[in-house]
């Protein structure tokens, strides 16, 4: 080079100049990145962290379990709530189908989620994303979960898309510290307080089922459900994973899920599997069923059918 | 499991009120008794006296394909037989074999309560709860507010300048 940039008589080179920069940045960077820790405590209480995970706990450590989240609910959300843990029936595995003639997109079955499971109300978040589609194709990365204008519209076809209850679910497969698993009944359920909030089911899952609490959920305390699931609608905390448990506190008690009684037009079918006298079962065996994305090996329990 | 069943013959709203101030209502016989029935109506403009307004959009279908002619409080299938107004699916079923079908084993209509009919009772809409027998078509709807979530942010589409 005909000219340095430093003289090595000056006691610094560029390279160490560059260095220091790097170093400082790197520093800067580091504290950034450390700061949401000085605010973080994710935990109530001590027994929050020390509680072992669901498949483990005693009748009595789930008694107490449920007893201390309805106590945490009062006391952040000013709400009094029931936390109960319904086991899954035997005989029973549920399936869902849906009409995709009938639906007409109007969102009532995600709105209905929202209230139902006590989703975060500003995000407008729910478990269902109502897809509109373009004849012609059942891509569902191509549909429009956006869209807001009258419903049907012209040459659109409309499918809500929730859990599939997949009976080879890949975000149960990925998850590093098994806090999701798929129940006897076929519900694949998330034990909140063993997720760590990786958000590798999230990745995995093909149908985007599952969600993740960026913040913690804001409900109005009146607003709140206060019927509630440990594995599905009591209120998630910040940093985990949820997703559509069939309203497993509403459907384990014999009731139709929220999404169900909240559609207007009838497009949608729930039932025991397993009970060949169904309308689940009726519709397997009467309709052109299909699932979504089937060459994915996933055996979703949740089936779409169109009429004629 | 219950299905829900129509109140019964309508009511027609004459416009005035009684001395309670509570609107007056009659019968559709009360006019009909001393009218002559026309089986060719198809259409609420063609009549000079009441049902103006009525928005009608169900095939070619007349006034007297469904109502009973004999019996303007009651209904009339297809082979004559009077049918009143709470078992209109009997009536609907006639034509919409397929959807009478698929909802008698529970694919078709609306419904809240139970699934598992051992636990608890059923409710179940009948034929006009959603659809309006005049104009059957389910209404265009406003769709309830949108996710807010990142994955439903669409794609915006690029300036037309480029």
């Amino acid at each position: 080079m005909s000219q340095p940039a430093t003289t090595p008589s000056e006691g610094i080179t560029r390279r160490d100049l560059f260095k220091g920069i790097g170093a400082t940045l790197g520093l800067a960077a580091y504290a950034k990145a450390l700061a949401p820790l000085t605010e973080w405590k994710p935990f109530e209480s001590v027994e929050d962290f020390l509680q072992k995970h669901y498949s483990e706990l005693s009748a009595v450590d789930l008694e107490v379990v449920l007893k201390r989240i309805e106590k945490d609910t009062k006391k952040q959300y000013g709400a009094d709530v029931q936390v109960s843990a319904d086991r899954p029936q035997p005989g029973v595995k549920f399936g869902y189908a849906l009409n995709l003639s009938i639906c007409i997109g109007c969102r009532k079955c995600a709105e209905a989620c929202h209230k139902e499971n006590n989703h975060d109300r500003p995000s407008h978040q729910s478990y269902i994303r109502v897809l509109e589609m373009s004849k012609g194709s059942l891509d569902l990365e191509k549909g429009n979960a956006h869209y807001d204008h009258p419903v049907p519209a012209k040459d659109k076809f409309y499918m809500p898309v929730q859990c599939q209850q997949c009976d080879h679910p890949p975000c149960v497969d990925v998850c590093p510290v098994e806090a999701t698993w798929k129940e006897p009944d076929g519900i694949v359920v998330v034990d909140y307080n063993w997720c760590i909030g990786c958000r590798y089911c999230e990745a995995a899952c093909p149908y985007h089922a599952r969600r993740f609490n960026w913040t913690k959920p804001q409900i109005p305390a009146a607003e709140i459900n206060p019927v509630q699931g440990y594995l599905s609608n009591r209120i998630r905390p910040q940093g985990v994973m949820e997703k559509c448990t069939f309203c497993l506190h509403r459907t384990r008690n014999g009731k139709l899920p929220a999404c169900l009684e909240a559609c207007p037009t009838g497009a949608r079918v729930f039932g025991n599997l397993l009970d060949p006298d169904s309308e689940i079962r009726w519709v397997l065996q009467n309709k052109r069923v299909f699932v979504l994305k089937e060459e994915l090996g996933t055996k979703p329990q949740f089936f779409y059918f169109f009429d004629a | 499991m219950t299905i829900q069943r129509p109140a019964g013959p309508p009511r027609v709203n004459t416009g005035t009120t009684n001395f309670h101030g509570r609107a007056v209502t009659v019968a559709c016989g009360t006019c009909h008794a001393t009218t002559q029935p026309n089986t060719r109506t198809h259409a609420s403009a063609a009549l000079i006296q009441f049902h103006q307004g009525l928005n009608y959009a169900h095939g070619e279908l007349t006034c007297l394909s469904c109502h009973n002619p004999a019996n303007y409080d009651t209904l009339r299938l297809a082979d004559g037989r009077g049918v009143e107004f709470t078992d209109v699916m009997t009536l609907c079923g006639q034509c919409h074999g397929s959807q009478l079908r698929d909802y008698q084993h529970g694919a078709h209509g609306g419904m809240t309560g139970y699934w598992d009919l051992s636990r608890g009772p059923r409710t179940r809409n009948n034929c006009i709860n959603c659809h309006d027998p005049h104009s059957p078509k389910y209404p265009l709807a406003r769709p309830v507010f949108p996710p807010r979530d990142r994955i439903s942010v669409p794609v915006k589409a690029p300036a037309a300048n480029h």
